[in-house]
């Protein structure tokens, strides 16, 4: 390892210390925030505090100049568990003369959140500099980096100083999130082929460079490997070559259009992301959806989990070449699919969600074809795994492959299976409950802690059949309780102009967090979509470390994270 | 061992036979829009509603290249007179084919043409505008832009003239110099009628992501699953484009990928055929042109055959895939034999 930039991705993570488990259940960041928060000024630092309530959840948002932002994130972290869920950078010169960024954090198993805003004054030459936090919070790492190719905000004492979303070709100094840049505009070409500058090097190091467009159908990466003999010594990967500028185009965009955007951002995650764009609408206008809407999202979720998770059963299966198991894997989720097409007549469950309600609804025989695919697959999905893990050829290439450490998993910020697989108990389904999930909850939500590959499968196993449940208790209730046609949606109304919101739902990947302000006239001045796999992909080079190259597909397919919905 | 034998013998077969028999289709499913003109007010709220642009007005005509199916015009219409259709095999040789009346039936053709040229995309800057500098840049922005603006169009761009070329992506010097790495010449029209002949019964297929939400990529996936099961009509997806006689292009083309999707392009050998899937590949769908790319597969690489959808069906992508191939044309000719 010969270059300082890459000793943040492979050398263990030094982050700062971490409240230990047994206290974060009970942390209460009322009774915490303010006090700490004096202490920090009496030590004559600056700060202001303000409280939002948004849904049932708390929001703390904290002010402070971003001279020295990292010293009073230190300064909270050292009695706070926290964790990254987002961070936000704003363009706000037109209005107050000033960046922004936003750093939201959670914590584990607590209804509130952290919001530590900072405002970067534009104007004097070498001002758009701010205090990196990636050497205390290791999630903070892409976001930062993000924020400088997109917005030229420089953060200092960031240990990787590479690009990420803009990738070589693009010319230095042009940052198109900003407003003044005109999202049309397509500057030109620059080549440089030195794309991995810092490589491992070493006597014995083989590199194998992979992609970005692989031997598959699967969407492009680009990942270096680099071996001895054939094990994984250290694992590059670049992303963001699907990067469509999503962020930008809906800028200035009415919200009920922009909703087709977004919905097509991912198609694996697309009722969950549609989910966490229209909740935050209708936070901040107030709006109450009808609750047999409310109902019918929930079940749409359901189905997009379910048709997922048993896709990715069979799928991890194909990383060992076990195919038995991937085509019956492949069979089951074509049936969910074309359920799907039947129901409500998109495959992927496309145009579903709309902001105030849902745009199609489900009959009383939908319900009932619903129900008996359910119990099908209830079964089939015994059988599913009786056939895989019933290979110990399988079992053997599963167990204590591709282990993602418990503290890798939780100071990177993961989320979903891959977290819950890690002994992170995080879902935001119970953490954070959303529409229906305030009344109907999962039976129980698996947490497993040995982090490898057979744990992964394991916990999707067993979350098919909590959202069958799931599902079945839901469509109980809507029987009982809503007749055949009642109202689908509620219009949105006018939104407050200026104003920021955020949400959060769990997809079949993790936790999707979409952060938007809204603009003049129900438009979108700013919209930042994070989602499972943004939060997910920084894991997976560490998760590969020390295992052999072979076993890459394998660990890669266990995580199953989406390119599209990273890259933007 | 004994127990999967007889289960498998047991279990019923569940691949399907398409194009041979089609399946019902569901009763929900979303294909081509279409106007009952009779009860059609002009109001025109379908073409202002629809998220990507794909429906114009006087005459009313619609670019199946564009739509996403999402049933919005439908839902607009004052006087109801739009209803989606379940006809979803949509294929066409030419992009200007996609552009369809009322009934589906063609348009005009010089109609057709400027009616595809137009772009796609939802955004509030509709149309984009492309390959413009800023009007105020940041300063970087002007320093970066004084000494080197953006480029025109390269006249000496070696891919093969496109029947529509509205938006030719301009591209990095090492790419557009001819014999750098091979020629990109027009391939020639008999040529490809060969490929559908030489390899009708056995096309390779490479697939190239070059900016798709997953949604065309996963029907892709289900493609090679037991139930529509492409081997059995010989078609099959290969690893390498240096073994494929046909490149699948899905999603809009990005900039980060435009280079690497021309050396895919140009590492398959020749004859090669490129089919682009779904709104994005067709035209972009609803993604503007912007600074990251976007536009359809065909803003870089020629294509043979649009699949319109989002994502179109499987059974849609058959029927493009036999399209290309050119086996469509036999196999209605056998059914219209059976038939009579
Ligand atoms: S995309 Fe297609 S279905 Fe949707 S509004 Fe436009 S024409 Fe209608
Ligand atoms: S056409 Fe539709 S499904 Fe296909 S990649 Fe584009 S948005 Fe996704």
């Amino acid at each position: 390892m010969n270059s300082d930039n890459e000793q943040f991705l492979i050398q263990p993570v030094s982050a700062a210390p971490r409240p230990t488990d047994s206290s974060a259940s009970q942390v209460s960041l009322q009774e915490l925030v303010p006090g700490l928060v004096q202490r920090w000024v009496d030590r004559g630092g600056q700060a202001t505090t303000g409280q939002l309530n948004r849904s049932g959840n708390r929001q703390w948002s904290i002010k402070v100049p971003a001279s020295s932002l990292a010293d009073f994130c230190r300064h909270l972290l050292r009695s706070l568990p926290l964790y990254l869920i987002t961070m936000v950078g704003l363009d706000e010169r037109e209005r107050s003369g000033s960046y922004r960024l936003y750093y939201v954090f959670g914590v584990d198993k607590s209804k509130e959140f952290l919001v530590v805003e900072t405002e970067i004054k534009d104007g004097i030459p070498g001002s758009l500099l701010y205090q990196s936090i990636t050497p205390l919070v290791p999630a903070a790492n892409w976001y930062e980096r993000e924020a400088r190719d997109l917005f030229g905000l420089i953060p200092q004492g960031h240990p990787d100083p590479r690009r990420v979303v803009l990738h070589r070709h693009w010319p230095d100094g042009v940052r198109p999130l900003r407003k003044d840049f005109d999202g049309a505009y397509q500057p030109p070409f620059v080549l440089d082929d030195d794309e991995f500058r810092n490589r491992t090097g070493g006597e014995g190091i083989v590199e194998i460079p992979v992609g970005p467009i692989h031997a598959g159908v699967i969407e492009p990466g680009h990942f270096r490997f680099s071996a001895v003999g054939e094990q994984i010594v250290n694992l590059e990967a670049r992303f963001f070559f699907t990067h469509r500028g999503v962020e930008k185009q809906v800028e200035g965009l009415d919200v009920e259009r922009a909703v087709f955007v977004v919905e097509r951002n991912c198609a694996a995650c697309t009722v969950s992301s549609t989910l966490a764009y229209c909740q935050a609408l209708e936070d901040l206008g107030g709006t109450v959806i009808p609750e047999n809407a409310a109902y019918l999202r929930l079940v749409f979720a359901e189905m997009e989990r379910l048709y997922n998770h048993v896709g990715d059963l069979g799928n991890i299966c194909a990383g060992i070449g076990f195919h038995a198991g991937s085509q019956r894997g492949l069979f089951l989720k074509e049936e969910l699919l074309a359920l799907n097409e039947t129901l409500l007549g998109s495959r992927y469950l496309f145009g579903l969600i709309r902001p105030g309600g849902v745009r199609r609804g489900l009959n009383h025989a939908g319900r009932w074809a619903l129900r008996e695919k359910l119990w099908w697959l209830r079964e089939q999905n015994t059988k599913l795994v009786k056939l895989i893990l019933g290979n110990d050829g399988v079992v053997d290439r599963f167990t204590n492959t591709g282990v993602l450490k418990n503290s890798s998993a939780f100071h990177l910020g993961a989320v979903g299976v891959a977290a819950r697989a890690s002994g992170v108990d995080r879902d935001e389904r119970r953490d954070h409950p959303y529409g229906a999930y305030q009344h109907l909850q999962p039976t129980s939500i698996p947490v497993l802690q040995n982090g490898d590959v057979y744990a992964r499968f394991l916990i999707r196993v067993e979350e098919v059949n909590t959202s069958i449940e799931l599902l079945l208790q839901a469509l109980e209730v809507m029987n009982q309780h809503f007749q055949e046609e009642p109202t689908l949606a509620v219009p949105l109304g006018d939104l407050p102009a200026f104003q920021s919101a955020f949400s959060l739902t769990e997809s079949a990947r993790g936790s999707n967090c979409h952060w938007l302000m809204t603009g003049p006239n129900n438009t979108l001045y700013r919209y930042r979509i994070r989602t499972a796999s943004y939060a997910n992909w920084p894991v997976v080079p560490r998760a590969v470390l020390n295992n052999i190259v072979p076993d890459f597909p394998l660990i890669n397919k266990s995580f199953e994270l989406c390119y599209s919905c990273l890259d933007r | 061992m004994l127990n999967k034998t007889i289960g498998n013998i047991i279990n019923r077969v569940v691949t399907n036979s398409y194009p041979e028999k089609s399946k019902a289709v569901p009763e929900n499913l979303r294909g081509r829009p279409e106007v009952i003109l009779e009860s059609c007010s002009g109001a025109g709220e379908c073409a202002r509603a629809c998220p990507t642009g794909a429906i114009s007005l006087n005459p009313w005509r619609i670019d199946l290249g564009k739509c996403v199916f999402c049933g919005q015009c439908a839902e607009v219409c004052p006087s109801k007179a739009i209803k989606l259709t379940h006809d979803f095999e949509l294929a066409a040789r030419k992009r200007e084919d996609l552009v369809v009346g009322p009934k589906g039936e063609p348009v005009e053709a010089e109609l057709a043409r400027a009616t595809a040229l137009q772009p796609a995309g939802t955004a509030a800057n509709y149309p984009p505008r492309l390959l413009q500098p800023p009007e105020e840049q940041s300063q970087e922005a002007a320093e970066l832009a004084g000494p080197n603006p953006a480029p025109a169009i390269p006249q000496s761009l070696p891919l093969p003239l496109l029947t529509l070329s509205p938006k030719r992506r301009a591209l990095p010097m090492s790419l557009t110099n001819p014999g750098s790495e091979g020629d990109l010449e027009v391939m020639e029209n008999h040529l490809k009628e060969r490929i559908g002949r030489l390899l009708q019964r056995s096309l390779h297929i490479r697939h190239l992501d070059s900016g798709s939400c997953n949604g065309c990529d996963w029907e892709l996936t289900t493609l090679l699953g037991p139930v529509q099961d492409i081997q059995r009509l010989g078609l099959d997806f290969v690893a390498s484009p240096r073994h494929a006689d046909l490149l699948l292009v899905t999603g809009v083309m990005t900039r980060n990928l435009t280079i690497a999707a021309i050396r895919t392009y140009r590492a398959m050998p020749e004859p090669r055929l490129v089919v682009a899937v779904g709104a994005c590949g067709c035209s972009g769908g609803v993604f503007t042109t912007n600074y990251a790319g976007g536009g359809g597969t065909d803003t870089v690489l020629p294509v043979d055959v649009y699949i319109p959808g989002c994502p179109p069906r499987p059974q849609a992508l058959i029927h493009g895939l036999l399209l290309a191939t050119g086996r469509l044309e036999q196999h209605k000719k056998e059914n219209l034999k059976a038939g009579s």
